[in-house]
């Protein structure tokens, strides 16, 4: 169904609460992956809030459908959107990494309800996400697989084992997205390994791409229902996206791909996010 | 295309005719039938691991990811999550080293219904060389938590082995030979159960603890023992490894007062370290050896030649259990209870 201004207008005040719920998370935990965690909101915002076939009430419902987010390290991004789905009170993120916590850096799926399967070496999520299409289709399932990768991550030969696995076994049932955020820990990707030229690789390995803005819900929405309905190969939606979206001071700065915030700190983010 | 025989209860195979990898191609055809959840992978080794006889009757239900173990492995633990009983056959080099970290974080981390059944353990294709040994992987698998770790004796035991995991919620890993080797059961109506030893000799003399290859070879040893020497040896097949059945070494530390471990296996982290860690936390003496691989990379042969050379063929497990009998501990002032 393609999407409507007020679908826009409605997924970007949610993606507003949970930039908000991101950086008090990140104060909570003391730290944070917080970069990676504001560039794929607007993927998140979208797929938890207008795609998803699921039931936060029934987080082990069959039927619905699975996400991986192989770039694990996303996980003070990801828990926000959880808890803003429904899936758990909001309060439970003031443990976010605290001793016993449920939360760790890197969700664990048996502990954090509506985390489909556990991530965080990178590398690993497009094979199960893979092997979860897979199951899917032998089981006649109409559920859907969808799985975010980093771009940083698609340094991992594993990811391309994967996407040759997708193209040979011609599995549709899968969408992948890139959170193209350009930057890595060391520093931007082109520079420390680079993945150019990125769309022609994945072309290269039987993907069909789409190139899209990975902040624009119309472009991303485009790109998924395209995937949904018409492809007779995986698709990838490469995202371009910019790292810190939406807090000034962190977009685009390779120091916050990991970081702590303290409150007068976290006050300038969340009036950045006010400001949009 | 594999041999069978169907008995009265249990389907019996022609186990001297047949590999163990060719044993369980056919147990794994055979319980394909009744669970439609099974799916098989393999990565390019379809035909060695015999996993492809499970390929050519259920295509469906049988990826053949390429070579590329890493893949194959994060693959079956998505087909596990999608509610599949995935079975993957590789190499136990590519499974316990190649493809570990997917092993440990997709399958055992999340403690994933994935029965892992590896190939060519030890130095089982000992012309191969040290590529394609593994004396190393039970001391790996031991390593992971929530993992099982089975090491058949033969392929009679192999089929018990994957029979039993169906029904038993969790990774586990079976470790194989490449086949060829002799077999030791005659039938599956021993009573095989995960986590439980069998005695295969009772002895009171000296127990040897064994796994795999090794088992056969010490039964025969301690035929030949009671004969010429008449020794009562105990021989105890060890198949799981973890859980261990730490029961039957306690038993064979208070009846026996010696032990020696073989297996084809580095002598560190594998069957002798697991049952030294019994030992050691009992708190009561015992003569304790450790034969296997000697913490190196294995020469070149036949895998008959290598046993013997490592010390784990039945003339020298002989020879090893009558140099640890004539030991005298009453030497050793601190030995008071000996038996």
């Amino acid at each position: 169904m393609p999407i409507t201004e007020l679908e826009i207008k409605n997924l970007t005040e949610t993606a507003r609460k949970i930039r908000h719920d991101i950086i008090d998370t990140t104060v909570w935990a003391g730290g944070a992956h917080i970069g990676g965690g504001l560039s794929m909101v607007e993927i998140m915002t979208l797929l938890y809030f207008k795609y998803l076939n699921i039931d936060p009430a029934k987080p082990d419902w069959e039927e619905r459908d699975r996400v991986v987010l192989s770039k694990g390290h996303g996980g003070a991004g990801y828990a926000p959107v959880l808890a803003n789905r429904g899936f758990f009170d909001r309060d439970e993120l003031k443990d976010f990494n605290h001793f016993m916590s449920k939360f760790g850096m890197h969700l664990d799926s048996l502990k954090v309800k509506g985390v489909d399967v556990s991530t965080g070496s990178l590398g690993h999520g497009l094979s199960m996400a893979v092997g979860l299409a897979l199951g899917a289709r032998l089981q006649k399932k109409s559920w859907k697989t969808y799985c975010i990768l980093g771009d940083g991550e698609c340094n991992e030969g594993s990811v391309w084992e994967a996407a040759m696995a997708a193209a040979h076994f011609k599995v549709t049932n899968l969408i992948t997205f890139v959170d193209r955020n350009r930057l890595m820990i060391d520093g931007k990707t082109e520079e420390i390994m680079s993945v150019e030229p990125f769309a022609d690789k994945w072309r290269a390995f039987g993907f069909i791409v789409k190139e899209v803005n990975g902040h624009d819900y119309k472009a991303l929405s485009d790109a998924i229902d395209f995937a949904l309905e018409e492809a007779k190969t995986p698709v990838i939606i490469i995202a371009d996206t910019i790292k810190g979206k939406g807090v000034d001071f962190m977009e685009n700065q390779v120091k916050w791909h990991y970081g702590s915030i303290d409150s007068e700190l976290a006050e300038k983010a969340h009036s950045s996010v006010d400001r949009g | 295309m594999a041999k069978e025989i169907t008995g009265t209860t249990w389907t019996v195979y022609d186990a001297n005719t047949m590999t163990q990898a060719e044993i369980y191609g056919s147990v794994l055809c055979e319980l394909g039938e009744k669970h439609p959840d099974i799916v098989g992978l393999t990565a390019d080794l379809g035909k060695s691991t015999k996993i492809g006889l499970f390929g050519d009757k259920f295509p469906d239900r049988f990826f053949n990811v390429g070579i590329a173990e890493q893949n194959m492995f994060g693959i079956a633990a998505g087909l596990a999550k999608s509610g599949l009983l995935p079975f993957v056959s590789t190499m136990a080099a590519f499974t316990a080293m190649r493809g570990l970290e997917q092993v440990r974080t997709d399958i055992c981390y999340q403690n994933l219904n994935v029965k892992m059944i590896a190939t060519h353990g030890g130095v089982s294709f000992g012309a191969a060389g040290t590529t394609h040994h593994c004396t190393e992987d039970i001391a790996i698998m031991r390593a992971l938590a929530n993992m099982t770790v089975i090491v058949p004796a033969d392929g009679i035991e192999t089929a018990a082995a994957v029979r039993a995991c169906i029904d038993y919620k969790g990774p586990v890993y079976i470790r194989i030979g490449r086949g060829f080797e002799p077999t030791f059961y005659k039938d599956e109506n021993y009573g095989f159960k995960i986590g439980k030893a069998v005695t295969i000799q009772d002895g009171t003399d000296i127990t040897l603890i064994c796994c795999g290859v090794t088992v056969l070879q010490a039964a025969e040893a301690a035929k030949i023992l009671k004969e010429s020497d008449g020794l009562s040896v105990r021989v105890i097949n060890m198949h799981t490894l973890k859980p261990l059945d730490e029961e039957v070494i306690l038993k064979a530390l208070t009846e026996t007062r010696r032990i020696i471990t073989f297996e084809d296996h580095n002598i560190h982290g594998g069957l002798g370290s697991a049952v030294a860690d019994v030992i050691a936390q009992s708190g009561k003496g015992c003569a304790f050896e450790k034969v296997g691989i000697p913490d190196c990379y294995c020469v070149v042969g036949y895998p008959e030649d290598l046993y013997c050379h490592y010390k784990l063929d039945c003339d020298s497990i002989v020879e090893k259990v009558r140099e640890v009998m004539g030991r005298d501990f009453e030497e050793d002032e601190s030995w008071e209870d000996e038996v």
